[in-house]
């Protein structure tokens, strides 16, 4: 059972796969398809459930070994699947929401010739995703990280005959191979300072190996520190966080339930998973925290402020979700880790349903995607429309929904840890919260509220999505509304601690959670009143004067452009990096490649072996006493050479 | 002993000289009669030396065959006179520096070799003693005997070149009627002879 | 002063160079070429002769009659080569003979 849920997704990949390759094109191999993938995915949501229930409720931990993985010198780790609470909160997620995202996927991509290539895409990434959050040692969890990395590569390209979408897949690819590349040292790092890469055995020796030092290049650095934050790299790469954030928001070219999977639920928060899961090295380690929560803090201000005027209604989703994984960062920053993971899962039910909400618009639509081109759509698609209202209920933090429940106690949490990066995270986390609401009801408005902007043609087909689309909404819906409620005590209350276990370490000096739960009342309101002034302040901007927005971006165009250009990054980043690197190429293409080594070696060859015989051939000039002269000069060689070395 | 040397002088003098000269001359005609000039004054060398049958043999063979040979080709190519052309000139600087570097050595060479000490004792055939035996003698002694198969090989040699000199140079005239012996040979009673039933005063028609 | 082996070997190395310069300093014709042939193979046999009395020894006049019949073969066997090529290409002149020219 334990390995079953893990490898059923594989299974569904590989024969969605199969269809693809032998069945001919049409109904029965879509069909086929869908259902292998489905039912095996329905299979693992069921049995993680089953498993959450033993795990998590029951305290039965559990951790099986398959077979050896690498087995070289001093380097061993097996192929083993780990369960405990951690892992099964993230099985447990993963699996629901890959499910529903299945399903509807299968309405969503109707029209679509390739269904099988994509299902299978979806099954394989789930795969990778589950080994990820179940690895039992560092370098399966590697295998994970880079197998849920291809994945995204694969689905953000999935319209590959779509320039937009190539760039977006390479350049989600690449920016996530800095991470990887930080990510990989790290466990170079861990290897080389504990001799082994079984997490077990890593942390049971994480407190007799500080005050560690690691000689680089005549710098002397804490080894603890260094190694942590090389994997929060890694973190920093897959979870979007600034600087590495560039590829998130492009990776809307993919469909839309590939942002609602990848880009919202799962694996963008294999990042903080990871830190949750390293928490017994992290926590040993207070400079690599401190780091964290300004990453962290700095992320959700900056992507908060950019996705205010942003117009692609997918966008917005995207920079408020890179903004909420920088709420989760700093909550692991201050050691509130369950407090992160406690948001990381209502989050994926919220933004998954935000996600697969604007798919359902964009599917009534007919394909648009700028809100500037919606409005008066909430009496055509209503159920659409009250999705969409609960899972911005749910984001804003308003009381009785999940967002409340998580991200109220984040903010307390870093409050509570006193600290000065605390204090710095849970100030830019009001602003964001702000923002937050404010771009989330802006949202609401102009896609739904207002006169048609739309065509008329556009409008006539608006429709509501068929049954097999809304199914998995309700089903996120209900996650967005009771997760909250239902999981308070467990993940961040009373009975946390006998929740958790193992699998999270706190340091009793810095137990976050635990001041909050004794922290001020104002601290607990506040993030309340900030969200309610932001939805007001939304409608007053797009409902009661909608041309305010239009004034203040021409009164201010400076802060303006700056915003909606993403704050620059893409343009900064082109010319240090981009720019330099294809001129790099292109100089060991054309210089190195093409002059130097080809015109050296086989053209050089070529060319001069025709030179050298064109010129042997002009000594035949067909005279013979020239011949004969030759001969006589031959002759005259020999016999001076026979005299002199005879 | 002093007229074997005078006689060497005279001999050598005019080879050389006519060696030159054949080289030289501006008609191949002369070129060819200072070849044959050379020839004879080599025969007179090999005469003092002792090999008297080489030197008639060099008198018949190839001033009587071979130089003949040439002034008939000469003669039927009806070869222009050519003037020395300035292009000798151009190679002479090589020519000569080859033909110092080969001076050179020759001198070298000359200067300083020596008969191996058993040079002595290999002699393979010894010359006998020209009062008893005469050079012709003494080479045909050695010559169907010991050396009978190299004098085959010659022979052969010879009627190679013979064969070849022919099938080279031989040339059908088009248009000159011949007898084709074996097509005559094989003529075959049916071929030639019909026999015609003619009736009285008819005729053959 | 009594003429030794030297005096002998001498002469025949000056018939034999002049004939080599006969075969690549001659502009004129190629019978020219062949003639210098005739003179290299006599100065050959004057070499071998030489030493045939010198050292007393039979085979070395044995051999040049073996160079000499070569001689004799090989010259008619060129002047039959001529002939033909001067009926092909009317010319023996030395200049026009490049047709194996690479």
């Amino acid at each position: 059972m334990y390995s079953a849920v893990v490898l059923m997704p594989l299974l569904g990949s590989a024969l969605a796969g199969l269809f693809n390759a032998t069945m001919p094109k049409g109904h029965s191999r879509d069909l086929a398809a869908q259902l292998a993938t489905c039912l095996c995915m329905g299979v693992s949501a069921v049995l993680s459930v089953i498993i959450f229930y033993q795990v998590a409720l029951s305290a039965h931990e559990q951790t099986v070994t398959l077979f050896p993985f690498v087995y070289s010198g001093g380097l061993q780790a097996d192929w083993a699947f780990k369960f405990d609470t951690l892992s099964a909160v993230m099985v447990a997620v993963v699996s629901i929401c890959s499910t529903a995202i299945h399903v509807y996927s299968v309405g969503y991509m109707h029209d679509d010739p390739s269904q099988p290539r994509f299902m299978a895409y979806l099954s394989l990434f789930t795969f990778c995703m589950l080994m990820l959050v179940t690895a039992a040692n560092f370098v399966q969890m590697f295998f994970g990280w880079e197998g849920v990395g291809l994945c995204s590569y694969l689905l953000i390209g999935f319209w590959y005959d779509r320039p937009s979408a190539n760039a977006a897949a390479i350049k989600a690819f690449v920016v996530n191979r800095i991470g990887d590349f930080g990510f990989a040292l790290g466990i170079f790092g861990v290897y080389a300072l504990f001799g082994t890469v079984v997490f077990e055995e890593v942390f049971a020796a994480v407190p007799t190996h500080l005050q560690l030092s690691i000689h680089f290049l005549s710098w002397d650095a804490d080894a603890l520190t260094l190694v942590c934050l090389l994997l929060f790299v890694g973190a920093m790469g897959k979870s979007a966080q600034v600087p590495l954030h560039t590829w998130l928001p492009d990776a809307m070219e993919g469909p839309t339930p590939v942002s609602a999977l990848i880009h919202a639920a799962t694996m963008v928060t294999a990042g903080v998973f990871m830190v949750a899961r390293l928490s017994p090295m992290f926590e040993y380690a207070p400079d690599a925290l401190a780091v964290v929560t300004i990453i962290g803090a700095s992320t959700a201000i900056f992507a908060a402020s950019v996705g205010l005027v942003q117009n692609d209604i997918k966008r917005v989703i995207a920079y408020s979700t890179c903004s909420q994984l920088g709420y989760m960062f700093f909550a692991a920053g201050v050691s509130a880790y369950a407090a992160a993971i406690f948001h990381l899962a209502t989050h994926a039910f919220f933004k998954a349903l935000l996600f697969l909400s604007s798919g359902s618009v964009i599917h009534a639509m007919s394909g648009e995607q700028d809100m500037r081109k919606m409005g008066g759509l909430w009496n055509k698609i209503p159920i659409t429309y009250a999705m969409m209202w609960i899972g911005s209920l749910a984001l804003a933090g308003i009381p009785f929904f999940a967002g409340y429940f998580s991200k109220d106690m984040i903010l307390e949490a870093a409050f509570a840890a006193h600290s000065g990066v605390g204090t710095y995270a849970f100030w830019l986390g009001i602003v964001a919260a702000l923002f937050t609401a404010f771009y989330s009801w802006r949202l609401l408005f102009m896609t739904f509220h207002g006169a048609p902007r739309a065509d008329h043609h556009t409008m006539e087909h608006v429709h509501e999505s068929p049954n097999v689309m809304l199914i998995p909404l309700y089903v996120l819906a209900a996650g967005a509304v009771l997760a909250g409620y239902l999981g308070f005590n467990s993940f961040v209350g009373p009975d946390s601690e006998h929740f958790w276990r193992e699998s999270i370490l706190v340091l009793p000096n810095h137990n976050s959670i635990e001041a909050a739960h004794h922290g001020p009342g104002w601290v607990g309101l506040l993030p309340l009143i900030v969200g309610l002034i932001g939805i007001g302040t939304a409608y007053g901007f797009y409902i009661r004067d909608p041309g305010i927005p239009g004034r203040l971006a021409q009164n201010y165009r400076g802060l303006y452009q700056w915003l909606l250009n993403k704050w620059y990054f893409d343009e900064l980043y082109d010319a240090i990096f981009v720019r330099p690197s294809f001129w790099t190429g292109w100089a060991f293409w054309k210089k190195g490649d093409g002059a130097v080594i080809d015109g050296c070696g086989p053209d050089a060859l070529a060319a001069n072996t025709l030179r050298l015989a064109r010129r042997t051939a002009a000594l035949q000039t067909g005279y013979v006493y020239h011949y004969a002269f030759a001969m006589l000069i031959g002759v005259v060689v020999l016999v001076t050479w026979y005299l002199l070395h005879g | 002993m002093l007229i074997a040397t005078i006689c060497f002088y005279v001999f050598s003098a005019i080879l050389v000289a006519s060696a030159a000269l054949v080289i030289m001359a501006r008609n191949p005609v002369h070129s060819v009669l200072f070849l044959i000039l050379g020839f004879f004054n080599a025969a007179g060398l090999f005469v003092l030396m002792g090999a008297e049958f080489l030197a008639m043999i060099l008198v018949i063979v190839y001033v009587g065959a071979v130089a003949v040979l040439f002034l008939f080709v000469v003669m039927m190519l009806d070869v222009d006179f050519a003037k020395l052309r300035s292009g000798m000139m151009r190679y002479l600087p090589i020519g000569g520096l080859v033909g110092l570097i080969l001076l050179g050595e020759l001198a070298l060479v000359a200067g300083t070799w020596t008969f191996a000490p058993e040079a002595a004792s290999a002699t393979q055939v010894p010359i006998p003693d020209p009062a008893q035996v005469t050079n012709t003698h003494a080479l045909g002694l050695v010559l169907y005997t010991d050396y009978v198969y190299v004098f085959q090989v010659a022979g052969l040699i010879l009627l190679v070149a013979m064969i070849g000199a022919i099938v080279l140079t031989l040339r059908e005239r088009q248009g000159v009627r011949r007898q084709v012996i074996s097509r005559q040979v094989s003529r075959r009673r049916e071929d030639s002879v019909t026999v015609v039933k003619v009736p009285t005063r008819g005729g053959v028609s | 002063m009594t003429v030794g082996l030297g005096h002998y070997l001498t002469v025949s190395a000056i018939v034999f160079t002049l004939g080599i310069f006969g075969i690549f300093l001659n502009r004129k014709n190629v019978i020219i070429i062949l003639m210098s042939i005739e003179l290299i193979l006599l100065a050959v046999n004057i070499n071998l002769v030489a030493f045939s009395t010198h050292l007393g020894d039979l085979v070395g006049q044995v051999f040049a009659m073996v160079v000499l019949t070569v001689a004799a073969a090989e010259a008619a066997i060129g002047l039959a080569i001529l002939v033909v090529y001067f009926r092909n290409r009317g010319s023996i002149a030395v200049e026009d003979i490049n047709l194996m020219k690479g």
